[in-house]
């Protein structure tokens, strides 16, 4: 029998949607701005590269902003909560799913329900992601941004150098995180069943 | 007891008159001048006037006495000149010795200045500093026009190697660019020298994003020169429709700066790992200081995350035909 679940209002979803492609935009200028050659050749020319970048950046940071309202007002926030509670083990059963029961056509370990939307494997890393990497990754980027807001220097070394590092070091990671997460995303019932509940907002469940 | 009572106010006195006996005597002709020049009493008869905000002018026929106020560009402060690259000099080393006559005579004010090329050049003391091709470099310049010459940037009373072998770059930078706004930033001193409207600096760059973190970590003529290998400071100066003017001159892998800002600096080894090593010591140029181990780590890291889900897809494929 098919159970609908509502989990992604459609505050969820413009959220979703925006950091989407933000972040995307983000990627793709980032890359571009940081492999450039002397000729200007690149994925996107420089001058450009830079105010997309900009840009994009004020709306991923306002859009967090919302994110982080949202979840503090909804009940949407309870779905980044209590991921320690028997971390190894739960961690352990869904990477020994993903690594070999989803090959046997086992059973999600962990179902998604009205109240556990996220396995845990998802759960500590949109934890991490958004509570951890997004706000180092905007920080440091506002420091670049406005880099006479930066130390000059910090234990004798560039201030710039060091959020330098930390925003391309945070922008790898987040990068590799949003590769990973559409990949996880294909690993629904059908490889397209959690796109579909991002962009209707339902969630299909086969109890 | 009593004594104490007149003791400590006398003290205070006596130290007062110390404090003033010192500043009274002026000590403007400070101790270390004379080890670095043997000239300073002679240089004094200049100095009395041009080391000052004001001079006497006396009217022998009459018998007055006029105060006036030099003009700031003709004072020269001790300091510097004794710190400077000529202080040893004696100012009639380089002007002529009829300036001792007072009020000099305009003959004598009209004398032509030496050039730096005039001592410094085809000498082989100064070899490396390659005056002669500075002084090409200047002829091609837009600034080799009627009245300009090298002292209209660099001071002979106050010169002091800037760039060269600086422990402090950003101060370096600061100070280079203080030597172009002293005439683009004041049209007071632009205007002697062109007949042109005032230029806004500020206005005129606002196409350059982060402005003021361009202009305190790069010199202006880092975009208004030619590079020239062979000589540390370019002094091309281009017209301003030839400037640089594309970003990735500077934001990428063969940076410009490396041919310019940090062309002489040797530190390139202190930072391992980084293109450009040496910009980053003093800030982060984006495009120009990628870390190669950090470009093939991220990389390698990323093609192991493709090929494991192309792996697993693969996988999937298959036990799901099964």
């Amino acid at each position: 029998m098919t159970k609908r679940l509502y989990l992604y209002p459609v505050w969820v979803r413009l959220w979703h949607l925006l950091n989407a492609v933000s972040f995307l935009l983000l990627v793709l200028t980032g890359i571009s701005l940081h492999f450039i050659t002397s000729e200007g050749n690149s994925l996107i020319r420089f001058d450009i590269s830079v105010v997309i970048h900009n840009v994009a950046a004020i709306i991923l940071t306002f859009n967090y902003g919302y994110f982080v309202i949202g979840n503090i007002v909804s009940n949407n926030g309870k779905h980044y909560k209590n991921w320690r509670k028997n971390l190894a083990a739960n961690l352990w059963k869904q990477g020994m799913y993903y690594a070999v029961g989803i090959f046997k056509k086992e059973s999600h370990p962990f179902p998604v329900t009205e109240d556990n939307k996220f396995n845990p494997l998802q759960k500590i890393s949109y934890v991490l992601a958004m509570y951890l990497g997004m706000p180092l990754l905007i920080i440091s980027g506002l420091g670049l941004l406005f880099p006479e807001t930066i130390a000059y220097t910090v234990f004798n070394v560039s201030g710039l150098v060091l959020t330098a590092m930390l925003h391309i070091t945070m922008g790898f990671i987040l990068s590799l995180f949003l590769l990973i997460h559409l990949y996880t995303c294909t690993l629904g019932e059908k490889p397209l069943t959690l796109f579909k509940g991002m962009i209707k907002g339902y969630h299909d469940s086969h109890d | 007891m009593r004594i104490y009572r007149y003791l400590i106010p006398g003290l205070f006195l006596f130290a007062g008159f110390l404090l003033f006996a010192q500043d009274a005597e002026g000590d403007k002709l400070k101790p270390h001048y004379h080890e670095v020049n043997a000239y300073v009493e002679e240089n004094e008869s200049c100095l009395k006037c041009h080391g000052e905000v004001k001079y006497t002018l006396e009217d022998t026929l009459y018998g007055r006495t006029v105060t006036q106020a030099m003009w700031s560009n003709l004072i020269l402060d001790r300091d510097a000149y004794y710190s400077g690259v000529h202080r040893s000099f004696m100012c009639t080393d380089c002007h002529s010795s009829e300036f001792e006559e007072f009020p000099h005579s305009l003959d004598v004010r009209m004398e032509e200045n030496f050039g730096c090329i005039d001592c410094h050049g085809y000498d082989e003391t100064f070899a490396d500093y390659h005056f002669e091709e500075i002084e090409v470099e200047f002829t091609e310049s837009i600034h080799n026009m009627e009245g300009f010459s090298c002292w209209k940037c660099h001071d002979p009373h106050a010169y002091k190697p800037n760039m060269r072998g600086t422990e402090n770059i950003k101060e370096a930078i600061q100070l280079n660019n203080s030597v172009c706004l002293d005439c683009h930033g004041n049209f007071d001193n632009f205007m002697l020298f062109t007949d042109k409207e005032e230029i806004n600096v500020v206005e005129s760059h606002n196409w350059l994003p982060n402005q003021v973190a361009h202009i305190r970590s790069v010199r202006c003529i880092e975009c208004h020169t030619e590079v020239n290998d062979s000589i540390l400071i370019a002094h091309k100066i281009l017209p301003k429709t030839e400037a640089v003017k594309r970003c990735t001159e500077c934001h990428s892998r063969d940076s410009r700066l490396m041919h310019s800002l940090y062309k002489f600096q040797s530190k390139e080894n202190r930072r391992g790992g980084f293109m450009n090593g040496v910009i980053i010591n003093d800030t982060y140029v984006i495009g120009a200081n990628q870390n190669i181990f950090l470009n093939r780590l991220s990389i390698a890291i990323f093609a192991l995350a493709f090929l494991v889900i192309v792996f697993h897809t693969i996988l999937r494929i298959i036990k799901l035909r099964n």
